[in-house]
C-alpha cells in the first residue's frame, strides 16, 4: 500500500471508483446532510430547474473524494481541501476519486485532487494539504 | 445589493456532533471508517474518540444573516474550502456561525455574473477555532434581476 509518509511528488494515492450512481445514493445523502434541494432527487424538479435529470449533491461527490485519505486518518491532518465544482455528476455516471502529490518536504504533502467521470470529464478538482503528525 | 452584505454575520449556534449523525453522514459518502464510528477504536485511536469526516460540518446550523437574502433556486455552487486545526470529535459541542466574506461580479460567457463567498465556522467550547470554511456561489445577471438586487 501507499504510504503518505513517503509517497514523492508526481506518484499518487489508490484511486478509487465508484459504483454508478444512484438514486438512494443521493437521497440517503440528502438525508444524512440536510440538504433536501429537490434537484437532487426528484425528476421533475430537476427538469423544471432546466436540467437533464437529478443531480449529485457537489458536496456528496466531495465528501467521497475525502475517502481518498482516509486511510492515513491517524498519520496526519489534511489542515486544507479546497475544491472546484467543475462539472455535472447525473445518475449511473462512475465516478473516479485520485490524488496525485503536487510537492512535499518533511512535514507538509500537497495533493492534486479530483473527480473525474467515465467520459473524462471533470466533476472536482482541486488542492489538499497534509500535514503529518510529529515529523 | 451583496456588495452591502459583506462583513454581516450570524449568532452563533451550539451544534453537538452527535455520534448517530456522524455514522449516518459516513455510510451516506461510503466512508465507515471505525475511527469514524467505533466507539471503542475511537477510545484507543491518538485522538482518545471517535472523529468526524471532513465535509461532515455540512450538517451544521450555522444561524441566519439579517439581512441576507439569497433566493433558494439558480445558485450554482462554485467552490467550497475547508481549512482543520484539528478534527472535529464526536460528543463535543461547537458553536457555529456564518458570514459574508466577499462579493464581486465578472463578466464571462454566460453574462455578468456574481461570486459571494460565505464563510462558515466553528468554535470549540474553549473559544479556539476548530475549523473554517468557505462556499462560493455564482449568482447569474438573470437571477439577480429577479430578486431585484
Amino acid at each position: 500500500m501507499t504510504d503518505v509518509k513517503t509517497i514523492k511528488a508526481g506518484e499518487s494515492l489508490e484511486s478509487i471508483t465508484l459504483p454508478p450512481v444512484s438514486r438512494i445514493d443521493l437521497i440517503k445523502y440528502a438525508g444524512a446532510s440536510g440538504d433536501f434541494n429537490p434537484i437532487h432527487t426528484i425528476d421533475e424538479e430537476a427538469t423544471a430547474a432546466g436540467l437533464p435529470g437529478i443531480i449529485a449533491h457537489g458536496m456528496w461527490t466531495m465528501g467521497n473524494l475525502t475517502k481518498l485519505f482516509t486511510p492515513y486518518l491517524e498519520d496526519g491532518l489534511v489542515t486544507d481541501y479546497q475544491i472546484r465544482f467543475r462539472g455535472m455528476v447525473f445518475l449511473d455516471d462512475v465516478v473516479t476519486l485520485h490524488a496525485t502529490v503536487k510537492d512535499r518536504d518533511e512535514k507538509t504533502v500537497t495533493f492534486e485532487i479530483g473527480a473525474s467521470k467515465q467520459n473524462g470529464d471533470t466533476a472536482l478538482k482541486g488542492e489538499a494539504v497534509y500535514e503529518l503528525h510529529g515529523a | 445589493m451583496f456588495q452591502d452584505a459583506v462583513g454581516l454575520k450570524s449568532e452563533k449556534i451550539k451544534n453537538t456532533v452527535e455520534r448517530g449523525a456522524v455514522k449516518k453522514f459516513a455510510e451516506s459518502i461510503g466512508d465507515v471508517h471505525p475511527l469514524y464510528v467505533d466507539e471503542s477504536y475511537g477510545k484507543d485511536s491518538r485522538f482518545g474518540k471517535n472523529i468526524a469526516p471532513p465535509t461532515f460540518p455540512r450538517t451544521f446550523d450555522y444561524g441566519t444573516i439579517k439581512d441576507l437574502h439569497l433566493p433558494n433556486v439558480g445558485l450554482i455552487h462554485g467552490e467550497q474550502r475547508y481549512h482543520y486545526k484539528r478534527p472535529l470529535l464526536v460528543g463535543e459541542d461547537v458553536y457555529c456561525y456564518a458570514e459574508v466574506k466577499s462579493y464581486a461580479e465578472k463578466d464571462g460567457k454566460s453574462g455578468n455574473m456574481g461570486f459571494l463567498t460565505l464563510a462558515n465556522n466553528g468554535v470549540d467550547e474553549n473559544g479556539e477555532i476548530v475549523f473554517e470554511s468557505t462556499s462560493t456561489v455564482i449568482i447569474s445577471e438573470t437571477v439577480r434581476r429577479k430578486l431585484n438586487v
